[in-house]
């Protein structure tokens, strides 16, 4: 993974509008999140190979980054992003890490199935 | 009554009839602007509240929750409208976009609808957030897009622009406020604007377990503070 060029990741959007998608959404404070504080409250949450198409989508921020893509019903949107998977050059990897290098969220476009 | 306006600038404070008011939030209202348009609209001004989405994304809930995910739009849209009434604002208008996603909507769209309303109300003074200076990035971005509207209006016919701000670094960045509103005479429509909003402001973080003394409130919310935003002319 590499760190976010927004202007890369905006490109990288643009040429994903309007198509069918599958996306990988995801959100966690770890499972041990209470456990290691306990004022924290743990939470997570993912929908994975779930179908969309989006009209418009940008990144902004000065990071940690966030994208919102805009569909025909709705939005879809992730904040805390860092990171980028560089070796995809079909689908869009994103994800955000902490400062211990664990995931918080991922944010995930491929034309194919998420396996 | 007679209400004291401090101002440093800007004389034609009591003369604005008509005023657009454009702010992300239900509630944004509350804390930027409810004392000066309940002042204004004492002198007789029409305020119009254009409120671009319903805040259904907040994360308050009322304590214990009352409010869902599901039920939290209307709930907030009723807050809203009694907010309004507490303040005598007297046209609320809810523009129905999504929360937390005023920086990705579509610019074109967002524009038209301002420019449509401040060609219909032709106001004499539009209030929203500082671009850059105010911290929710749904803030940042309604204020550039009023911005980028009343920008396409020559010089000449322009309304004047308050421009409300509070991130931390704000001063160091745009200077000092040069209005300063008392707003004291109108602390009661304040707080009912401001407690209109139930289902957000139970919360501890903005009056801690305690109900505020008298004193308490004058201090923290008896003044309102705008920034005149000045157009680029060299680029004109
Ligand atoms: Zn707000």
């Amino acid at each position: 993974m590499q760190l976010i060029n927004p202007q890369d990741i905006q490109n990288r959007i643009d040429q994903l509008t309007g198509q069918e998608l599958f996306i990988h959404l995801e959100l966690t404070t770890g499972a041990y999140a209470n456990h290691l504080d306990s004022t924290r409250h743990p939470a997570s949450a993912f929908i994975s190979n779930a179908g969309i198409r989006y009209t418009n989508g940008s990144i902004s921020g000065t990071g940690p980054y966030r994208v919102g893509l805009k569909t025909e019903q709705g939005w879809v949107y992730a904040e805390g992003l860092t990171h980028v998977d560089e070796t995809e050059t079909e689908r869009l990897i994103l994800a955000g890490h902490d400062s211990q290098g664990k995931l918080v969220v991922a944010l995930q476009l491929s034309r194919d199935k998420f396996e | 009554m007679k209400a004291e306006v401090h101002t440093t600038m800007n004389t034609k404070q009591a003369g604005h009839q008509r005023i657009l008011v454009v702010l992300p939030h239900p509630d944004d209202e509350s804390f930027v602007a409810s004392g000066t348009l309940a002042k204004y609209i004492e002198g007789g001004a029409i305020v119009t509240f254009a409120c671009l989405t319903l805040g259904e994304m907040g994360r308050n809930m009322g304590i214990p929750p009352f409010a869902n995910r599901v039920t939290l739009p209307a709930i907030r849209k009723l807050e809203l409208e009694a907010s309004c009434k507490a303040i005598g604002i007297q046209d609320l208008r809810m523009l129905g976009f999504h929360d937390k996603m005023i920086e990705f909507e579509d610019k074109e769209l967002l524009d038209s609808q301002i420019m449509a309303l401040v060609k219909e109300l032709n106001p004499s003074l539009v209030i929203t957030f500082y671009p850059g200076y105010s911290v929710h990035p749904d803030h940042d971005a309604t204020g550039a897009a009023v911005i980028r509207t009343i920008g396409k209006i020559p010089s000449a016919e322009r309304p004047l622009m308050y421009c409300s701000a509070f991130a931390s670094n704000h001063e160091q960045m745009i200077g000092k406020a040069d209005v300063t509103v008392d707003v004291t005479a109108f602390l009661d429509k304040k707080m009912a604007s401001i407690q209109a909003h139930r289902s957000q402001f139970q919360a501890a973080e903005l009056v801690g377990n305690r109900e505020l003394s008298d004193e308490e409130i004058r201090m923290r919310f008896g003044t309102e503070q705008f920034w005149t935003y000045r157009f680029d002319e060299s680029h004109e």
